[in-house]
């Protein structure tokens, strides 16, 4: 993509700590995010990801650890020497100022002529699409123009890493979804380090080259968004990333990762673990199957008359359609197996015509073991 | 990196005590300080011509001479009079500002309810004494339509006082209680009829706990004002209004009495913040909750 | 029901008319003070003898206009120099004050934001007794120990700046304070992390964020200083501001409508004043 090297790494954290008091808000976390990539942090609301954010910018100090840019350490630099800029959750554009003086901001403070200062905004101002509002007042943008000459403010600097704090989390959904492609875009067209901070998996999934999940001050997994969806690597990313049914369960047998277990309700669950040698017969796991992998079928119709390869499919349980959740493509049925459990979610292709699935309904779920990932429960 | 933290704690430790020196300076030279001077000096006793002696005698006076006191708990009862009629009046008023009047003439109701505040309280008592001296627009008026046969003189008695004080001190009640009902929002009124509250239940259930914080430093501040005032019922009163101030002032200016005015005016200070603690005791409000809400 | 509900839904006419007869309560006084000050005749009573503009441009006695009355016009400057400085003060120490309860962290910060709170509510005469005692102290101490006679510390123009400015500051600490406390702090941030130092975020972000309320404080300040009348009574020197000047003649009979054409302009200055902070506060609500 860019001229450099792969490994060309312009941010790193090592090992990086922050303690509030007995609260361990950021609990050695260690990254590195390779030159021109997007890269974000996804993890539940104080999960530690904004004190990590503003560790970076240089607004806390952390307690331990290194922060390297461009692979010197920052921890000395104050806020305003740092070349990494921010764009605020609000925004933080100035309301006092029109659209030219907001980006214009910055580069007055690093003492360029009037000259070259008209020049960089008028350029800036044509990459992100919006040519003509240097004179606008910025309470007269919409939206998504804000969003835009909030990010021109930062990269007319020309910042080694952007940072960005859930920018999209104040517009509406529509709006939202526009501006993800966009800003993917904008990445690529800057060819700039984005760091990108969000609760919503969506968000995350759809523009990043590489996801670290953050929980309780912790990185539970750093990875492809394919590969986070894929392979879990702990039970809180199964449960974060992506929607999933989920079971508590004892291990009955143990056969290299796979392992067969049974479930409190008396179902027998076939699955398969990452880590074998975590789990042995008896111990308690959490079992993840998502949505999309379960298949319905009406009851008494065969699985195989649908399917190349009925072996695959190990699990089987028999419910009832509860109800029918209609979204488009995205339509569910709950399904439930026994009274008392917790209903199960699955896709359903929902045409309108007299193959839907109704409620009342008794139908056989069955999906492959290889779809259902067991996680080991902390003996606490 | 432990240094660069203590230098930021240094930074922001220099900033504290530059912000502090002004707020320090200010209360303690202007506020602190002479109050406990102006004790000091109330504690200073005459003995002979331009000898003092250390003694209540200031205070000893007061008590003994029954015009003082008298005059005192007067200014105190018409003070809550004053308070009461304001709470009676600008309730109403405020309620009708902050949730009936339409978006546009709440604005235009609101600022003309803070008119007097720009008007100095001189320029508003000379008008009422135009209105209401014996030569004034309403004894004419009033003699013109035949209502009255001669001149009639409405100034110079308590009810007179009475009517001017709420003028002067009303805004000082409608504005917080235009705040605070502001605030308020209108779903819990209706939830509070939905549930089958009428009218009255509504008001006394709901809106009044809810105003309380406003209702009480409104009390708080008309009190003090009108306690305190001096323009007003001297104006209005004339030579018999018996306002405290005018003690004070008279101590003060006329005798050269400042031991004995000194003490009138801590006397003065110690009788209305009794009020105001015994009044915070019984609606169980705080000053905090209230006058200095944050 | 006694709430607003859409249209069409309207307010008991009683309540209506309550709402009425409190707006001319208000304002008849002022329309009484104003009116007279257009009449021409000797004294501010009725009947009209018709329209004139005599009390305040007319030159000589007994019509001696506003603007031809030297007592009134010293009394004028007085009030506006006093007023000009305890404005300037009162809203330097008011902006430091929101600093000080808005973004600092120290120990009784509730209780100290209490005292803060206080001048406005003890009374105004009590003010200026207590200031005028110290002060008096003060000097006689130090002119009896040094023989330096502190002229500053005797009732006049430092003293009723001082004694305004007592309670005066409370007043515009709390509007700025108000202010303040909805200033995002991140824009401070944003600018920080664009490169500006601390003192350029305070001169370009915050300090405008803060100017409109600092006007309509200092306006304020201004009004209430110009108005003043219990706390000045007792620190007044020489000079007079225009305030005791009135209260000289109004409690002398036989006043003259010179008064009540000092009462409409001071009127007109303060509907001015009032615009102008009411179109400051417009202007950054949008």
């Amino acid at each position: 993509m860019s001229g450099k090297q792969p490994f060309d790494v312009d941010l790193e954290c090592l090992d990086l700590s922050k303690h509030f008091g007995d609260v361990r808000a950021v609990d050695s976390v260690s990254l590195s995010i390779p030159q021109g990539s997007f890269f974000s942090i996804l993890g539940p609301s104080g999960c530690g990801k904004t004190t990590l954010m503003r560790m970076i910018a240089g607004f806390e100090d952390p307690t331990s650890g290194d922060i390297q840019i461009k692979g010197r350490s920052v921890l000395g630099t104050p806020p305003n020497k740092r070349n990494v800029k921010m764009v605020f959750q609000h925004l933080a554009l100035f309301p006092m100022m029109n659209v030219y003086d907001n980006i214009a901001y910055g580069l007055r403070c690093a003492g360029f002529s009037n000259r070259e200062i008209g020049a960089k905004v008028a350029d800036v101002l044509e990459r992100v699409a919006l040519p003509d509002v240097a004179k606008r007042d910025v309470h007269q943008l919409s939206g998504g123009q804000k969003q835009r000459i909030a990010i021109a403010r930062c990269m007319v600097l020309d910042p080694d890493v952007l940072l960005l704090d859930e920018p999209l989390g104040a517009l509406d959904l529509k709006l939202r979804e526009a501006m993800k492609i966009e800003l993917k875009l904008l990445q690529s067209q800057f060819n700039t380090t984005f760091v990108y901070i969000t609760h919503d998996q969506s968000e995350a999934l759809v523009m990043s080259d590489q996801i670290a999940v953050m929980n309780q001050g912790r990185f539970e997994q750093i990875g492809s968004p394919q590969h986070l969806y894929q392979q879990p690597a702990t039970a809180f990313v199964a449960g974060f990333v992506g929607d999933a049914n989920r079971w508590e369960a004892t291990v009955t047998n143990c056969e290299e990762s796979q392992l067969g277990t049974m479930t409190g309700a008396g179902h027998s669950i076939t699955g398969h673990t990452q880590n074998p040698s975590v789990a042995g017969v008896g111990d308690k796991v959490s079992i993840y199957v998502r949505p999309e992998f379960i298949r319905v079928n009406r009851s008494g119709e065969s699985t195989g008359s649908s399917t190349a390869d009925t072996a695959e499919f190990h699990n089987e349980l028999a419910g009832q359609v509860d109800s029918v959740l209609f979204n488009g493509a995205n339509s569910r049925l709950l399904i439930r197996t026994d009274e008392h459990q917790a209903l199960i979610e699955a896709d359903a292709n929902l045409t309108g015509g007299l193959d839907d699935f109704k409620e009342g309904e008794n139908v056989t779920l069955s999906w492959s073991s290889l779809q259902t990932r067991c996680f080991p429960v902390p003996a606490s | 990196m432990s240094f660069k933290g203590s230098t930021r704690q240094d930074a922001k430790r220099l900033t504290l005590l530059l912000l502090f020196a002004p707020f320090t300076l200010w209360i303690l030279l202007l506020v602190v300080l002479p109050h406990i001077g102006m004790v000091v000096l109330s504690l200073r006793e005459k003995v002979a011509p331009r000898i003092y002696e250390f003694g209540f005698g200031n205070y000893i006076d007061f008590i003994q001479e029954p015009i003082y006191w008298n005059t005192l708990l007067r200014t105190g009862g018409m003070s809550l009079l004053v308070t009461v009629l304001a709470l009676l009046i600008g309730f109403p008023v405020a309620y009708y500002i902050a949730k009936l009047a339409g978006n546009r003439s709440k604005g235009a109701l609101f600022i003309l309810c803070l008119i007097p505040l720009w008007v100095s309280d001189l320029i508003r008592a000379f008008g009422w004494i135009l209105l209401l001296r014996e030569s004034g627009i309403v004894s004419t008026t009033l003699q013109k339509v035949g209502l009255a046969d001669g001149p009639v003189e409405l100034l110079y008695n308590d009810a007179t006082v009475i009517v001017g004080l709420v003028y002067t001190v009303i805004l000082f009640m409608i504005v917080p209680l235009v705040s605070t009902l502001d605030g308020m929002d209108n779903e819990m009124i209706e939830a509070g009829y939905n549930l089958g509250g009428n009218s009255f239940t509504v008001m006394r259930r709901i809106v009044i706990p809810y105003a309380m914080p406003g209702i009480v430093a409104g009390c708080i501040v008309v009190f003090m004002l009108t306690a305190g005032s001096y323009l007003t019922p001297i104006l209005l009163g004339g030579k018999n209004s018996s306002w405290f101030t005018e003690q004070i002032y008279d101590q003060f200016i006329r005798r050269y009495n400042w031991e004995s005015g000194a003490a009138f005016g801590f006397l003065l200070l110690a009788f209305t913040s009794l009020v105001i603690w015994i009044g915070l005791k019984l609606s169980g409000q705080t000053l905090s909750s209230t006058v200095a809400k944050s | 029901m006694l709430i607003k509900t859409g249209s069409g839904h309207s307010s008991p006419f009683l309540y209506k008319l309550f709402v009425l007869a409190f707006f001319i309560f208000l304002a008849a006084p002022l329309v009484a003070a104003g009116v007279f000050a257009f009449n021409d005749s000797l004294f501010p009573v009725l009947p009209w003898q018709g329209f004139t503009l005599d009390w305040f441009f007319n030159d000589t006695e007994p019509k001696l206009g506003m603007f031809h009355d030297r007592r009134l016009l010293s009394g004028l400057k007085y009030s506006f120099i006093i007023a000009s400085m305890v404005a300037g003060l009162s809203v330097l120490v008011g902006t430091c004050n929101a600093f000080l309860f808005v973004r600092c962290d120290f120990p009784a910060k509730n209780f100290f934001y209490i005292v803060m709170v206080l001048p406005l509510v003890i009374p105004g005469v009590i003010m200026g007794i207590s200031i005028l005692v110290l002060a008096s102290n003060i000097a006689n101490g130090v002119e009896s120990g040094t023989g330096l006679e502190l002229e500053f510390l005797r009732p006049g123009l430092t003293l009723v700046v001082l004694g305004q400015f007592s309670f005066i500051t409370t007043i515009t600490s709390l509007v700025i304070t108000a202010r303040l406390k909805k200033f995002d702090i991140s824009l401070e941030e944003a600018a920080l992390n664009l490169g500006a130092s601390r003192w350029r975020v305070l001169r370009t972000v915050t300090l405008p964020y803060l100017r409109p309320a600092m006007i309509a404080a200092a306006i304020v300040a201004f009004l209430v200083s110009f108005e003043n009348f219990n706390t000045t009574l007792f620190l007044v020197g020489s000079e007079s501001p225009l305030t005791i000047t009135m209260y000289d003649r109004i409690s002398k009979a036989g006043s003259t409508p010179v008064l009540n054409a000092v009462s409409v302009f001071l009127m007109a200055g303060s509907a001015l004043l009032a615009l102008v902070s009411l179109l400051v506060q417009r202007d950054d609500r949008s």
